[in-house]
């Protein structure tokens, strides 16, 4: 099926941009780009239409990469219907992303660098969706964290977008320190990372046995996920990744790279029912993120970090139904989320882009002046909140289902962070869109090639729900489904609904009563406004530490005073026991060659003694 | 011609310096020109090798031997496995990429300058080719001279102290490997009655622990100076530091090899017992994880472009010594394939600072900052180098970072744990540089108008691009050049190493403990 043509067309794009974008004309960088993933979406189509309905996998061998010993690691792809689901999300929402961004880029300098790295990024995504084993999965990875760094960074005079784009590439390193370990953890057991053989290996096991060892595994591919996926603790690279241009928020900062750690455990959900413990963990760190990013999400006003912190939550979200074994609801709201997510970005950026601000303090009343934009909007904002029959309800609603039946209090937490997200969402919505303009006086709607993918991904906002991922999904992950219930189903979309009705009296009814509110709250609302001061105890307990120590510590102490203090000391008594030695220097040519003799006698014997001792 | 093809690689620098030394000093043009082409004659010379080297075949190839000083039993014997081939081939390409990246850089002595450059070249060359004791270590001490005079001559402000430093460091340590050898020499003429310098034959003697300890520390000192190993380190910044920068690329490319290929040539196989020696492999290891990531966290606090690579590359020369003392094959192939890589991508980056100190005669990184906007081609080159060396996949720094840490989590899983540390340390110091002098505003209007790279320069890094992108997509042909060589040594240090089945797939798992 050629299956390497879908990420060969980015990279091909990625290439000519790269090559010959600079002197090209806008068109030729937007054929190139667009036409690369337009291309990658329609081979993605066809070959999944040929493999319908893709009850196996279907697995391409190009090249041996590594072979050691008798492991042998290959470029090998494979697609199952996990991976297509991947696929759609990606090749789709990346060329609507595409498209919109030839309209939001068109005034910036460096427009070939930008669809350049945009398709960079598709091919890295490709391949890590196609991957068919652990070291090609981590190929993509690192390529798609690279990218996510170039276009941080894109802004290079920005010393703000410079210093995101290094904390958002370190900060993964630091998750790919668990992911590589647990690489090897893999290798060292299975001598093998291809999926196929290692999860066949797992899935024979007999269920106790090797507990330990998969649990050692699971928890630290979840450390990889946790960097990759914007999770406590890992998540403070991706705030600051807002930097980007937004449609990079929207694409990688939303709807695909940072899904990458819930397709990954996903990917590895074999590994995971064989080790409760490491679920266990997935679960808790899924929900603590959900609840813990939303709450911060209230009290933002820079309406891009409002939807940031909106999707580390909803990953909170994603990891959740893993973590209670619920991975086809996972991808389901990967699926959704992919939609109103970049959606929401979008949508911001048309905002930005006819304002020049993203503070929702200098907002307002932009309704009138923005109509594509504020329905859109809507749209996806109905679709998060879990609004019935928006897609957001569907897989919200499965995986709150299923942690229902795996631990009720899981359940409320998610309920309650549910109403949070509405809230913060709708508080975002109003605050753009009604009310009086707060200083701003001119504003315009985007120009087609912007609104048409608005529209498109707000139908997909609404009625993408209808396609049913998880069903489909069903025979990859044997977890059983949970039975339907109308009570928390009925209770999570109530929550959802006073979400946006308190939103609506905050901000619309009663306006002011939000600050009064904020300030009766005092020290807590301070807390959460500065998002619990994570980023400042990060500082202070790594950071500073290490720069400090590294500077005076281990620098200018240890190796400049201690270590080459003792080297230069030794040459300098050297010397001084050189000038004592002088004396014998009496330039008589034999005198020498009796010292050169004794000396070498003596250092043998010395040899001689100490070796033939033993 | 052919069965000489080793000496032929071994004498072209060599021969070309001779003529070299004909040209008269003033006509520097021809000059340049003469070992631009001489570097380049010993690269095309050595390609022969790649399709004359036989994967599949065991033991040394190619050999060429003939009696040299029968009184002291010294031959000239060289011959290659897969672990000296690869190291040839860096040698002899990194080689005529300094030779090209010194023309406008060089403008005093040229002719005697060249003419160090190309002796180096036979004296490193020779150090991977002997299989005579005695050959290497003349080789061995070849190779300080001319990089003292390129220092000394050469070099930057406090030149002598770096050249004197650098000579006398590393003279120390071979004096102790001098004792070492002819430990070894001494104790074969008791064993089998006659003298020889040759490693086959040295390999047949059966030492018992305690010497075998001794000559290993004896090497251990020649070895741990050159590559460097902490604590023995402190030269190399200053080395760096006043070097210029082809003298740079080549100390840190091929010169630091020599230490790493001195334990896997001989400190492995001729001292099997020791190497294996717990006590010896802690300390060799410890060592390794201490250069990993005390070399990255002083590595990220300098202020001098040149020191901050100086130390990354104590950093991973200490990735290279841990896949050693991982003692089995995937730390030792890596540790080879990291060798190879660092010598691309180290080399890289010190052409990189070369070429902004020829264009600002300084290398503190406060002098810099926004040269993207000024030099983007210069830009991309380092972003490739940068990402290279931080072990970015399809690039071949991933390749031999992945596979040591692979070995070393086999042998032990603290040691790989550890050691990974240095992979986050890696990008931090790296894009923490890239940073401060190539992104944000050019705040220093000297730096306004740097031209970007020529089309020279661009040459220079072109070959170590396309190597760097060959190693990291496809390194198959790497792994089956070194699997017989590794294998070998493994087999020799660990003689039940392969009789133990591997571990089948569906075996139980152990606990983790």
């Amino acid at each position: 099926m050629q299956l390497w043509l879908i990420p060969a067309f980015p990279l091909l794009g990625f290439l000519l941009n790269g090559i010959f974008g600079r002197r090209a004309s806008k068109a030729f960088v937007n054929a190139v780009a667009v036409g690369a993933v337009l291309a990658s979406f329609m081979w993605t189509l066809k070959t999944l239409g040929a493999l319908w309905p893709l009850d196996e996998a279907h697995l391409e061998r190009y090249f041996t990469w590594i072979q050691a010993g008798d492991v042998r690691i290959g470029f090998d792809l494979a697609v199952d219907r996990l991976s297509a689901v991947m696929l759609l999300v990606v090749t789709g929402v990346g060329l609507l992303i595409h498209i919109y961004s030839i309209g939001y880029m068109a005034h910036e300098g460096g427009y070939y660098r930008f669809f350049a790295y945009l398709n960079l990024f598709m091919f890295f995504m490709l391949t890590l969706v196609l991957a068919a084993n652990f070291l090609l999965l981590f190929v993509g990875w690192e390529g798609v964290g690279l990218c996510s760094y170039l276009l941080i960074g894109f802004w290079f005079l920005k010393s703000s977008a410079t210093n995101a784009a290094n904390k958002a590439f370190i900060v993964n390193r630091v998750g790919d320190f668990g992911f590589s370990l647990g690489i090897y953890l893999i290798y060292t057991h299975f001598r093998s990372l291809d999926f196929g053989e290692v999860f066949d290996a797992v899935s024979r096991l007999p269920v106790e046995a090797g507990v330990g060892t998969l649990t050692a595994i699971g928890l630290l591919l979840l450390v990889g996920a946790t960097g990759k996926s914007a999770q406590i603790p890992l998540y403070v690279w991706l705030p600051d990744a807002m930097e980007g241009p937004t449609p990079v928020s929207a694409l990688i900062h939303a709807a695909t790279m940072v899904t990458a750690g819930v397709y990954m455990v996903a990917r590895c959900s074999v590994v995971y029912l064989h080790a409760p413990l490491a679920m266990e963990a997935v679960a808790l760190i899924g929900l603590a993120t959900a609840f813990f990013a939303a709450t911060i999400g209230l009290t933002q006003f820079d309406i891009k970090k409002v939807f940031a912190y909106s999707t580390i939550s909803q990953l909170g979200y994603m990891f959740l139904g893993a973590g209670v074994g619920a991975f086809g609801a996972a991808i389901y709201h990967l699926w959704t989320h992919a939609f109103f997510k970049a959606l929401l970005f979008l949508g911001a950026g048309s905002v930005i882009h006819a304002l020049g601000e993203q503070d929702l303090r200098r907002m307002g009343g932009l309704r009138a002046k923005t109509p594509i934009t504020f329905w859109t909007l809507l749209a996806a904002a109905l679709s998060i909140s879990g609004v019935p029959l928006t897609a957001g309800f569907f897989s919200k609603d499965e995986i709150l289902l299923a942690a229902y039946h795996h631990a009720p209090w899981m359940y409320w937490a998610g309920t309650l962070t549910a109403g949070l997200t509405a809230f913060y969402v709708f508080r975002a919505i109003f605050l753009a869109f009604f009310g009086a303009p707060r200083g701003w006086s001119y504003a315009h709607e985007s120009p087609p090639v912007m609104t048409v993918p608005l529209v498109l991904l707000a139908l997909l906002s609404l009625a993408g729900g209808f396609a049913p991922v998880s069903r489909w999904l069903a025979p990859m992950f044997p977890a059983g489904e949970g039975r339907h219930e109308t009570l928390p189903v009925a209770i999570s979309v109530a929550a959802g609904l006073a979400g946006i009705v308190v939103a609506l009296l905050f901000y619309v009814a009663r306006p002011g009563l939000a600050d009064r509110v904020a300030a009766r709250l005092g020290a807590l609302y301070r807390l959460v406004y500065n998002k619990y001061f994570v980023d400042e105890i990060y500082q202070a307990a790594i950071l500073r530490p290490v720069i400090t120590g590294s500077e005076n510590m281990l620098w200018r102490t240890v190796d400049v005073a201690w270590i080459d203090g003792a080297v230069n000391g030794i040459a300098t008594r050297a010397r001084a026991a050189g000038d004592v030695l002088r004396r014998i220097q009496s330039g008589d040519l034999r005198s020498y060659a009796a010292w050169v003799l004794l000396g070498s006698l003596a250092l043998l014997l010395a040899i001689g003694l100490a070796g033939g001792g033993r | 011609m052919s069965e000489h093809l080793l000496s032929i690689v071994l004498f072209t620098p060599l021969a070309g310096m001779l003529i070299l030394l004909l040209i008269p000093s003033g006509r520097t043009g021809l000059i340049r020109l003469w070992a631009n082409i001489a570097g380049f004659a010993g690269f095309a010379v050595s390609l022969p090798l790649l399709w004359r080297f036989d994967k599949n075949a065991s033991g040394f190839q190619l050999v060429e031997r003939y009696e040299w000083i029968p009184s002291l039993g010294a031959r000239y014997i060289v011959g290659i496995d897969g672990i000296s081939l690869l190291l040839v081939m860096l040698t002899t390409l990194i080689g005529a990429l300094a030779i090209l990246s010194s023309w406008s850089a060089i403008q005093e002595k040229v002719k005697q300058y060249y003419a160090m450059f190309l002796l180096q070249q036979t004296g490193m060359l020779g150090v991977f080719l002997a299989l005579d004791f005695f050959l290497f270590f003349v080789f061995w001490e070849v190779v300080l001279v001319p990089m003292y005079f390129i220092i000394g001559v050469w070099g930057g402000p406090r030149k002598l102290y770096a050249a004197i430093k650098f000579f006398l460091y590393t003279l120390a340590g071979s004096v102790l490997m001098l004792l070492g050898i002819l430990t070894l020499y001494f104790q074969h003429f008791r064993q089998y009655g006659f003298y020889t310098f040759e490693i086959a034959e040295l390999m047949k003697l059966d030492l018992p622990l305690g010497l075998q300890q001794w000559v290993f520390w004896a090497f251990f000192i020649g070895f741990a100076i050159k590559v460097p190993m902490f604590p023995f380190h402190t030269w190399l910044p200053d080395a760096h530091v006043e070097a210029p920068t082809a003298g740079s690329v080549i100390l840190a490319s091929i010169l630091l090899k020599m230490g790493t290929y001195g334990f896997l040539r001989f400190s492995l196989p001729l001292l099997p017992k020791a190497s294996i020696d717990p006590l010896i492999v802690k300390i060799l290891v410890g060592l390794s994880l201490v250069a990993i990531i005390y070399g990255a966290l002083v590595s990220l606090m300098q202020q001098d472009w040149k020191k901050l690579v100086a130390y990354s590359s104590v950093s991973h020369l200490g990735f290279c010594t841990l896949g050693i003392f991982a003692l089995n094959p995937n730390g030792l192939a890596g540790s080879v394939i990291q060798q190879i890589n660092h010598g691309i991508s180290t080399g890289m980056l010190f052409l990189i600072v070369g070429i902004a100190y020829e264009r600002r005669h300084t290398r503190e990184i406060a002098e810099y900052g926004g040269l993207a906007h000024v030099m983007p081609k210069y830009a991309t080159v380092f972003a490739i180098a940068m990402l290279s060396s931080a072990g970015l996949p399809l690039l071949n720094g991933f390749i031999g970072e992945f596979t040591i840490l692979q070995g070393a989590f086999e042998a032990n899983r603290v040691w790989a744990a550890l050691a990974a540390t240095g992979v986050i340390l890696g990008a931090a110091y790296l894009l923490w540089l890239y940073q401060r002098t190539m992104l944000g505003q050019v705040t220093n209007p000297k730096n306004l108008h740097l031209p970007d790279l020529n089309l020279r320069e661009l040459a220079v890094f072109l070959p170590l691009i396309a190597w760097a992108l060959w190693i990291g997509v496809y390194p198959k042909p790497y792994f089956e050049v070194l699997e017989k060589p590794v294998t070998q040594i493994v087999e020799r240090v660990r003689p039940d190493y392969f009789r133990k089945a591997p571990v089948p797939a569906a075996a139980p798992l152990e606990v983790l403990r």
